[in-house]
Formats: C-alpha cells, sequence, structure tokens
C-alpha cells in the first residue's frame, strides 16, 4: 500500500484514538463513498456502462483492512473493486476514467469497472469471476514468501464467492504451504440476490477454515476501528508467522448488487434500519467527541466531493480509446 | 508337475517393454501371494511386482539388467514343489502378477540428471544426441531452472515421484522443494496460484499429470492468465507455462483422451505450442519458458518415449510461431503437429513409392498460426490435408482450411481434406480405440483422393 501507516493499534479505548487517524479514515471512507455517489450518478446519465457494482455501505471493510498494511502488501479482489483501488493510493482519476471507457482510464479503457490493476499501488485485481481472486491472491503470497519479501498479499471475498470450490482447494493449499495470505470476506448477507440463509449451509464463514487449521476472527464491519484492530492483528499473524489467516467482516451494502438490481429480495426498511448505523455516522460521531466540529469534518467533506467531481470531469471529457488499441495489450510481442 | 511361467508384466498404458531392474528372489525360494519378487523399470517408472500364487522359483530365466524386455516375455519359472521333477499338464502354466500398487522412487538419481552431453565432448552448438522427447522436455526444464531462479515448477506427483510420466526426473534433488513443488489434486486451486504467482513476477510452470484435467482450471487459464494483459491495458502479463500430455494415450478411454489443441487455440491471450520430436520439445519448451506470456504447451504421452537427435547446447531455442518443413515435395502438402507429424512422414513415404511427392509441415505452434509457411507450400503443391488427433468439428484443420481458402484460394487444385479422430467420445476396446483415431492409411487415402 502508498501510505504507510504503521500505528500500532492498542486495546485503548476509542476515544483515545489519534485524531489524525480518525481524519485520516474518514477522508478514505468519505473518499469512496462520495466516489461511488458519483459512479452511480453517471451511470445514471449512462456515461458509464455494463456492470458497475457500488461499495456503498461497505467503506469500513477497505479502509479498516488497509490502515493495517504495510508499503509492499498487495491486494486483490472481486468485482466489487473500486473502494479497493481507492485505498490503495489509484488516482481517483484514472479509475473513474476506467469507469467511462476512456483511453485515460487505468486500464485504458479495456478493463472497465471489474478490471484494474496497478501494480505500482500493490493492485492486482479487479476480478469478474465469483471466487477467481482467491488463488490468485493465494499466488501472490506465494511469490512473496519465494521472494523473501516479509510482505502479504490480502485477498478479499463475498459470501457468495466463499461457497466457491476454489476457495477451499486454495485454503488447503494455502494452509500446507503456509502462504502468508489474509482471506477477508466480507459478508454482506446477500450474494446478488441471494441471501445467506438461503445459499449457505452455515453462516458462520469464518470458521470455514478450521478444518484446514487456519485461524479466523469475525468482526462488526461497521467500525472501522474494530476492522483496524482486527486486521492488525491478522496481519501481524500472516507476517510473522508466515500463515493463512481468515477474517469474517460483516457487513451490508446500501446500494444493489450492481445498478441494475431491483433489490426485491430485501425490504426497504430493512435497507434503512441498516444505513442509520452506517460506518461512516460512526467514525464521525467518534471525531465530533474528539473536538472536531460540524463545520470542519463538512470542510472536510467539500474537499473530498471537489476531487471526486475533478475525477469524474476528467473521466467524461478524456478521449475514448483510439481504435487501434482493439488489437494492442493482446500478446507481449 | 508343469513349471509355471511368470511373464513380463504390462505396467502402464503405453508400456511396450520395460527393464528388469532387480531380482528380488532367487531360485529355491518359497514365494507365496503378495511376496515381491522383482523391480522392473517400466517407460515412467520402477516398480516392483508381486507373485500371484504360491510356489517355490525354479528359474530365473532373464538376468538383471537385462533391457528391453517385451510385455507377455517369460522372466522367470516357478514350481509347486520345491524339486523341479516332472511337468502336469493340467496345471495352467501361465501365471498372472499383480501390480504392486507402491511405486518407488527410482534410485539411480545421480545418473539420470546427467546432462546430455555425457557421451560427448564436443562444444560445437550444433552438435546433437539422440534422446528421447521425455529427456529433452526435462532437459529444458532443468536448464531454464538453472538459469533463472523466478522459474518454478508445480503439478500433482512433480516432485517426489519425479513425474506422473518421468518428466520432471531428478529435479527435487536438484532444485528442492521451493522450486519443484507437489500440490494436491486441485487443478483450479493450484493453477488459480500459479497465475497468482506469475502476476507477482515469477515464472511458474504448472504441470497437468494430463490435460484432460485441465478442464477442472479451465476458468483459471482463460479468464485469468489469457485475459488480464488486455483487461489491464498491457500492464499485467502472466508470464505463464501450463504443460503436460494432451490427447489419446492408450486405452484410457473418454475422460483421458481428448485432445485440446482447438479448445486452446480459440482464446486470445494464450500461445499455443505442440512440440512432435525431442528438438521440438526442448527447442521450444525452453522459449516457452522465457516468454512473457501464458503458454499452454501440448505434449504427447505416446510421444515421451521416443527418440530423436536433438542439440544438446544450452542456448539451443525454437522460435514459437514458426513452422518446420520436415519434408520437401511438390505434389501435396500435408500439415500436421505433435504425434501426428510421424504418421504424416510415414504416410509421405508410401506415397512416394506411388510417385506422390508430399511435404510435410510440422505446426509446431497451433496460436500464432505460422500461416505463411502453409500457404508457400500450397502455392507450390496446390493440394493441402490437415491431420490432428482431435475431432474435426470446429478444429485445428477446420481453421486452416478456412484460412487457406480465404488467403490462397486461386493457388489451390483440389478441396482442402482434414484427416482427424473419429466424432465420439474415446471409446476403451482396442479395436474401437484404433477405429477412432486417425491413421497413417487415412492420410493415404485422402492424399490419393485428391492427387489423381
Amino acid at each position: 500500500m502508498n501510505e504507510k501507516q504503521s500505528d500500532k493499534v492498542a486495546s485503548k479505548k476509542k476515544s483515545n484514538y489519534d485524531l489524525d487517524l480518525l481524519l485520516k479514515l474518514n477522508e478514505q471512507m468519505l473518499l469512496i463513498r462520495r466516489f461511488e455517489e458519483k459512479a452511480g450518478q453517471l451511470y445514471g446519465m449512462g456515461k458509464i456502462g455494463g456492470f458497475c457494482h457500488l461499495y456503498i455501505g461497505q467503506e469500513a471493510v477497505v479502509v479498516g483492512i488497509n490502515s493495517a498494511l504495510e508499503d509492499n502488501d498487495t491486494m486483490v479482489t472481486s468485482y466489487r473493486d473500486h473502494g479497493h483501488m481507492l485505498v490503495c493510493g489509484m488516482d481517483p482519476k484514472g479509475v473513474m476514467a476506467e469507469l467511462t471507457g476512456r483511453i485515460t482510464g487505468y486500464s485504458k479503457g479495456k478493463g472497465g469497472s471489474m478490471h484494474m490493476f496497478s501494480r505500482e499501488k500493490g493492485f492486482f485485481g479487479g476480478h469478474g469471476i465469483v471466487g477467481a481472486q482467491v488463488p490468485i491472491g493465494a499466488g501472490l503470497a506465494f511469490s512473496h514468501k519465494y521472494k523473501n519479501e516479509k510482505s502479504i498479499c490480502v485477498t478479499f471475498f463475498g459470501d457468495g464467492a466463499a461457497n466457491q470450490g476454489q476457495v477451499y482447494e486454495t485454503f488447503n493449499i494455502a494452509a500446507l504451504w503456509n502462504l502468508p495470505v489474509l482471506f477477508v470476506i466480507e459478508n454482506n448477507l446477500y450474494g446478488m440476490g441471494t441471501s445467506v440463509e438461503r445459499s449457505s449451509s452455515t453462516d458462520n464463514f469464518a470458521i470455514r477454515g478450521e478444518a484446514f487449521g487456519i485461524e479466523n476472527k469475525t468482526v462488526n464491519g461497521m467500525d472501522v476501528l474494530d476492522v483496524r484492530e482486527a486486521a492488525t492483528e491478522a496481519v501481524n499473524y500472516c507476517r510473522l508467522k508466515q500463515k493463512p489467516y481468515i477474517l469474517e467482516v460483516k457487513t451490508y451494502r446500501f446500494r444493489g448488487h450492481s445498478m441494475s438490481d431491483p433489490g426485491k429480495y430485501r425490504t426497504r426498511d430493512e435497507v434503512a434500519e441498516m444505513r442509520k448505523n452506517g460506518p461512516l455516522k460512526a467514525l464521525q460521531k467518534l471525531i465530533l467527541e474528539s473536538g472536531f466540529n460540524e463545520s470542519e469534518l463538512k470542510e472536510i467533506d467539500n474537499k473530498i466531493k471537489l476531487k471526486v467531481n475533478e475525477a469524474a470531469d476528467f473521466a467524461v471529457e478524456s478521449k475514448l480509446p483510439d481504435e487501434a488499441e482493439l488489437l494492442k495489450d493482446i500478446i507481449i510481442e | 508337475m508343469r513349471n509355471n511361467e511368470i511373464l513380463m508384466p504390462a505396467l502402464s498404458p503405453t508400456m511396450e517393454e520395460g527393464t528388469l531392474a532387480k531380482w528380488l528372489v532367487k531360485v529355491g525360494d518359497k514365494i507365496s501371494s503378495g511376496d515381491l519378487i522383482a523391480e522392473i523399470e517400466t517407460d515412467k517408472a520402477t516398480m516392483e511386482i508381486e507373485a500371484v500364487e504360491e510356489g517355490f522359483i525354479s528359474k530365473l530365466i532373464v538376468e538383471e539388467g537385462t533391457q528391453g524386455i517385451k510385455i507377455n516375455t517369460p522372466i522367470a519359472e516357478f514350481s509347486e514343489t520345491k524339486k523341479i521333477s516332472k511337468t502336469n499338464d493340467d496345471e495352467s502354466n501361465k501365471n498372472v502378477i499383480n501390480i504392486s500398487n507402491k511405486e518407488v522412487i527410482e534410485v539411480k538419481k545421480s545418473s539420470v540428471i546427467e546432462t546430455s552431453d555425457n557421451t560427448l565432448t564436443s562444444s560445437n552448438n550444433d552438435a546433437t544426441k539422440k534422446i528421447t522427447v521425455r529427456e529433452a522436455l526435462r532437459d529444458a526444464i532443468l536448464e531454464e531452472m538453472e538459469s533463472d531462479n523466478d522459474v518454478f515448477i508445480m503439478g500433482e506427483e512433480v516432485a517426489e515421484y519425479e513425474g506422473a510420466y518421468k518428466v520432471t526426473q531428478g529435479l527435487l534433488e536438484k532444485f528442492g522443494d521451493k522450486r519443484v513443488i507437489d500440490t494436491p489434486i486441485t487443478e483450479h486451486g493450484f493453477t488459480g496460484i500459479g497465475v497468482g504467482a506469475a502476476f507477482g513476477n515469477l515464472k511458474p510452470i504448472v504441470e497437468f499429470m494430463t490435460f484432460n484435467f485441465s478442464m477442472q482450471a479451465i476458468d483459471q487459464i482463460i479468464n485469468s492468465a489469457a485475459k488480464t494483459l488486455y483487461m489491464s491495458g498491457g500492464q499485467m502479463g502472466c508470464p505463464i507455462v501450463f504443460r503436460g500430455p494432451n490427447g489419446a494415450a492408450s486405452r484410457v478411454a473418454a475422460q483421458h483422451s481428448q485432445c485440446f489443441a482447438s479448445w486452446y487455440s480459440h482464446v486470445p491471450g494464450l500461445k499455443v505450442v505442440a512440440p512432435w520430436s525431442s528438438e521440438d520439445a526442448k527447442g521450444l519448451l525452453k522459449s516457452a519458458i522465457r516468454d512473457p506470456n501464458p503458454i499452454v504447451f501440448l505434449e504427447n504421452e505416446v510421444m515421451y518415449g521416443q527418440s530423436f537427435e536433438c542439440p544438446i547446447s544450452n542456448e539451443f531455442t525454437l522460435p514459437i510461431g514458426k513452422a518446420n518443413v520436415e519434408k520437401n515435395g511438390s505434389d501435396i502438402t500435408i500439415v500436421a503437429f505433435s504425434i501426428m507429424v510421424g504418421k504424416a512422414l510415414e504416410a509421405a513415404n508410401e506415397l512416394e513409392k506411388n510417385g506422390i511427392k508430399a511435404e510435410v509441415i510440422n505446426l509446431r505452434t497451433l496460436r500464432p498460426l505460422d500461416l505463411e509457411t502453409i500457404i508457400n507450400s500450397v502455392k507450390k503443391t496446390n493440394r493441402l490435408i490437415t491431420c490432428e488427433e482431435g475431432f474435426g468439428f470446429s478444429g485445428i484443420g477446420a481453421e486452416i482450411s478456412s484460412l487457406i481458402q480465404e488467403n490462397a484460394f486461386d493457388w489451390l487444385d483440389a478441396p482442402v481434406l482434414r484427416v482427424h479422430g473419429k466424432d465420439v467420445p474415446m471409446p476403451y476396446a482396442e479395436n474401437l480405440e484404433k477405429l477412432a483415431l486417425p491413421q497413417t492409411s487415412d492420410i493415404i487415402n485422402k492424399a490419393k483422393q485428391i492427387c489423381s
């Protein structure tokens, strides 16, 4: 990860957290929130096409995890990936321009929402096939270990992917070969429109690695500090013990599976209830308790909105890829 | 009472002969069912064989170390009593030998790891030595692992067992278990791990015990390995080799006998290579390991034991994407790859006796296809036959036929004909399997059909 945040999390009271840290987390979560809101808006305007999976509601997961990582750690995730890219330090302009399919996008407009990568920032995708990123993440961890890099790979996947066969093949090998991989299961209760209770024989995903001897923990993903604390423990475990670890993070997406999701599988009341306890609200409450005032928070929000608007303008104004791009990047000559 | 014979057993689907590595019994020894009696070295491994019936060893017909013993050759005799006296015709005179399920690891590791130039003193880069395709593949992997620490090999039984088909023999001892890695039997998972390792700038060689099992992992090969470079706008290459035997072996039936050449050749982002000879195997595999792209490297189990002259130089490579004219001719072009190259050459030699001079092209690479070499040949011969072991429908031959009619239609004097496997799952029965596979005679007949 590009921004080193090696602050050690002590098990102290939340009110004792360093205000700078809280503001940093707030800024990252807000950036994701405002970016995703803007992406949703651009989608509605027809500027973004295809599938577009928003991360709104789940921001505390990736921000909390990232805050426990070191510079050279790597990250890989599914297609609900915008938040992960932003927190890795990828430029919002490049991400938004990829969403609009422009040459200035991270994949020159050839990947789209689900397929973006940045070697420089340690972000390895952006994978569109449910569960496929799980062995890939273990493979990245393998490369870290092979090269004695002392880095770990954080591999994110959802409750839906957690039922895929290749996940268990990977758990087995990761445990067998002692790979430094942190599996983060973002359990947002629905795999597309199918609830966990309708898709999964048990609702405890964290323990699914126990048969392979993988340590695990479950944490509330609506509280970024809880996530950060659990992540710090998990990340240290992976790095020092050179072993895999499973962290299940209970979260919720406030928007549909994708932009075209009518959302009939859950009630408006359910969504409204979850929104009340959203991750940003909880964090901002802490910040206010630390002596910050509303207008100061508002000012930060405005700055972020400005940044996101600039990204949107850039994404809409950038050129489409040149037609010659069609046949480029298929094979390295 | 008549002596019973112990016969040289067939210990693998492709074994035709073997070496009696060691006797574990001597004349006069009492044997009973399950006792180990000998070690036999097959084309794949050294295995122990067990006695099935009770008796006493009366004669060891074959000496230790004897090579090239055909299967079903008597190797020993035993009698029911210790004294060998008279024969008894009502006894069955054939004894069946069970295969011990514990295959033992080859003891002579140090002898097999010797580099191929042990009989040659020449340092000339053109020097060659006759080696098997199996050895050529092993040499390619060994040489590339020696020169690049980022190259490693993983797969089922590649390390301690030294390869289900002995291709990785000696590699574990030389490079250790960090770089020669046994995997569980979970293709989807370990293939994805290989892809991730390649994203992490390593150069994995992923062995499939056979390409039939790559179907478990085809999502990772196509969706992750082949497409990511494009989806990342050129940022994320995947330098990986997927290799293993492809196509029919011998008598292993439908699920273990399929050619995946056309499947993988269909996909942009992959290179697909199919060697025939030892030279092909070594030169192309070395190039594949050095290539920054994902490569599907289709070997053939039947070819593993065949020997060809092969350059011994560490520097020897063959370019991917370039076909080789194996035999010059002027009357008809026969295009083939992998095991079918040998059949095409046999056919060409037969046709020559009938006054038909066939040019034989060994494709070596299926994607990117060396269309230029085929077109140049067709311009000369004006006739074309394609050969492949796989199914004809949507096959390599169909593609070449279409490309030739698009690019060299005016040069054709006859329709392009295809020789290919029958459109059926591979049968087990010996006669049916032979019928299902394209034979030399099929090539000859098709050639005569368009050369008359």
